[in-house]
């Protein structure tokens, strides 16, 4: 098992954390832990750790100032380590960055597989097809088959006018 | 307002329906959580925000063709009782049994669908089957929740899928679980290398009330854990075939007991015999304990023409609030005790001692 900080070095501290009704799993090489002030029980929670806030930034009284907080409903990243959950469907995407790491250790995959509602299912696979048909237009470009380039962009175009939003949120 | 207690099934119809495997398999159930766009979640929410939800969606659910002849109500309509006989029912949690203003609940006549409105998430739906039956369950709650996005704007991320509260619900927001007995296992003192295996897969495994909950007559939850990057029917085909596992394992556990210790297996079920059968006060807790040896008792024929059911049914009517709802006095811990007792003793006299080769 490797550290799920600096993916490196192999992970000799294990913790795990109950926040609220919530098991967390954190596994860490020594170095990672002791930057992170784990060795200090009162000084760690795990929320700050995923969310990349260290302990000592949480004592720096300007930190509040600097705090991210959701547009929409106000949440910021205290209320989540006091909770554990988050305050609105858009504070996925404020905390987009801090989140992404905790998804990986807490689930199977970081990209929903399943059941989509019918009313966006159009759109998503829109969306993923968009997605590949940039990657197969930019390895045109590479590979300087500009044929296949201005075939694919045409498509593009075309699909793009199906969804005016690539991403439906 | 319906009257709960007129609403839900009684406790003999309740135990009394089958389903596959209802040796070991007590229940199967399977929960969707799901939230409104442009809404905070419960925990977030003001009272006012909550009650706007609340509004639009009680209404919404009431109407689905799964729901028709429902009971639906506000949670500050319910007594602190109403909604402990709801928990011992396993219908909602004991969270949502905490909640008041701006939460509510659905439940419909059959007690197969159970609404939970504003408890961590906006909508925590689930279908109930008896026995081992979690694709049955899965198809239902599949089905209701299409008839419901038709109706509410579910909040959806393209990469993340249905946003939740709670991060560790994120992507499929379900839960599929079943509620094991599994005297065997415990006896044989199996039980622990078996959660420690099935906890490895990325399972849970939980007490009688779910999450934080002791294993109070060998009674277990076993569930899903991960809700992003495996399907919904992946999840449940995964939880299938641990499930057939556990169970075959607890079948094996039965039979090695019976065969290698059978004095043991003997001594427990007559103790627990003597003492329900006999005993003037006596706890909850110890109940159900007790009667779980009961139950395996019934299982393995020691108790010719008692039937499961009335095991169960003791199961649900000697929990507190189930016990108080039987008594117009309001009554103290000590004195439920002396009822309690009493009707275990009036309930098992046509019930003789178990017989033994």
């Amino acid at each position: 098992m490797i550290c799920c900080v600096c993916k490196e070095k192999p992970a000799t501290v294990h913790l795990t954390q109950i926040v609220g009704e919530k098991m967390q799993k954190l596994d860490l090489c020594e170095d990672c832990a002791k930057a992170k002030g784990v060795n200090d029980p009162t000084s760690f929670a795990m929320a700050d750790l995923m969310l990349g806030l260290g302990a000592s930034q949480e004592l720096d009284p300007t930190a509040g100032a600097l705090e991210i907080k959701c547009p929409r409903c106000g949440f910021s990243q205290a209320d989540f380590k006091k909770s554990g959950r988050l305050g609105c469907p858009e504070c996925y995407q404020t905390f987009a960055d801090g989140l992404a790491g905790l998804l990986k250790t807490m689930h199977k995959g970081t990209r929903h597989i399943g059941k989509t509602p019918e009313a966006l299912r159009k759109s998503r696979e829109t969306g993923d097809r968009l997605k590949l048909l940039q990657k197969k237009l930019n390895k045109a470009v590479e590979t300087e088959d500009f044929e296949l380039a201005a075939q694919l962009r045409d498509e593009i175009k075309a699909l793009s006018g199906v969804v005016p939003t690539k991403t439906a949120r | 307002m319906k009257n709960l207690h007129e609403f839900l099934i009684s406790p003999t119809q309740a135990t009394q329906q089958h389903g596959p495997h209802d040796r070991i398999v007590m229940s199967s159930r399977v929960r969707l959580a799901r939230n409104v766009r442009e809404s905070s979640f419960p925990g977030w929410a003001k009272k006012p925000e909550r009650v706007k939800i609340l509004d639009s969606i009680l209404p919404a659910v009431s109407a689905l063709p799964e729901m028709a002849d429902s009971f639906a109500e506000s949670m500050d309509n319910l007594t602190p009782l109403d909604k402990q006989i709801l928990v011992e029912r396993h219908l909602i949690s004991r969270e949502h049994a905490a909640k008041s203003v701006g939460s509510g609940i659905v439940l419909n006549r059959e007690e197969s669908f159970c609404v939970m409105i504003n408890e961590e998430d906006h909508l925590r739906m689930q279908a109930l089957r008896p026995g081992f039956q979690i694709r049955e369950a899965w198809n239902a709650i599949d089905q209701m929740d299409s008839a419901l996005e038709k109706k509410l704007n579910f909040a959806f991320d393209n990469e993340l899928g249905y946003l939740t509260a709670c991060p560790t619900n994120l992507g499929t927001g379900i839960r599929v679980s079943a509620m094991l007995h599994l005297p065997g296992l415990v006896l044989g003192e199996q039980i622990n290398p078996i959660i420690q295996s099935v906890n490895k897969l990325g399972l849970a495994v939980r007490g009688l009330y779910g999450e934080g909950t002791e294993a109070l007559g060998n009674v277990f939850q076993v569930s899903n854990q991960m809700t992003l990057g495996e399907s919904e029917t992946g999840i449940v085909e995964r939880l299938e075939k641990v499930l057939a596992q556990i169970i075959e394992h607890e079948e094996n556990a039965r039979l090695s007991l019976m065969e290698k210790k059978p004095k043991t297996v003997y001594n427990h079920i007559g103790r627990a015999y003597g003492i329900l059968a006999n005993a003037h006060s006596i706890s909850s807790k110890e109940t159900m304990n007790l009667l779980s040896l009961l139950r395996l008792g019934v299982d393995l024929n020691l108790f010719p023409g008692a039937k499961r059911a009335l095991v169960d049914e003791l199961f649900l009517t000697t929990q507190p609030a189930h016990l108080q709802k039987q008594i117009s006095d309001k009554l103290s811990a000590e004195e439920r005790d002396l009822i309690r007792a009493d009707m275990v003793r009036e309930r098992l006299k046509g019930v003789s001692r178990p017989v033994t080769k």
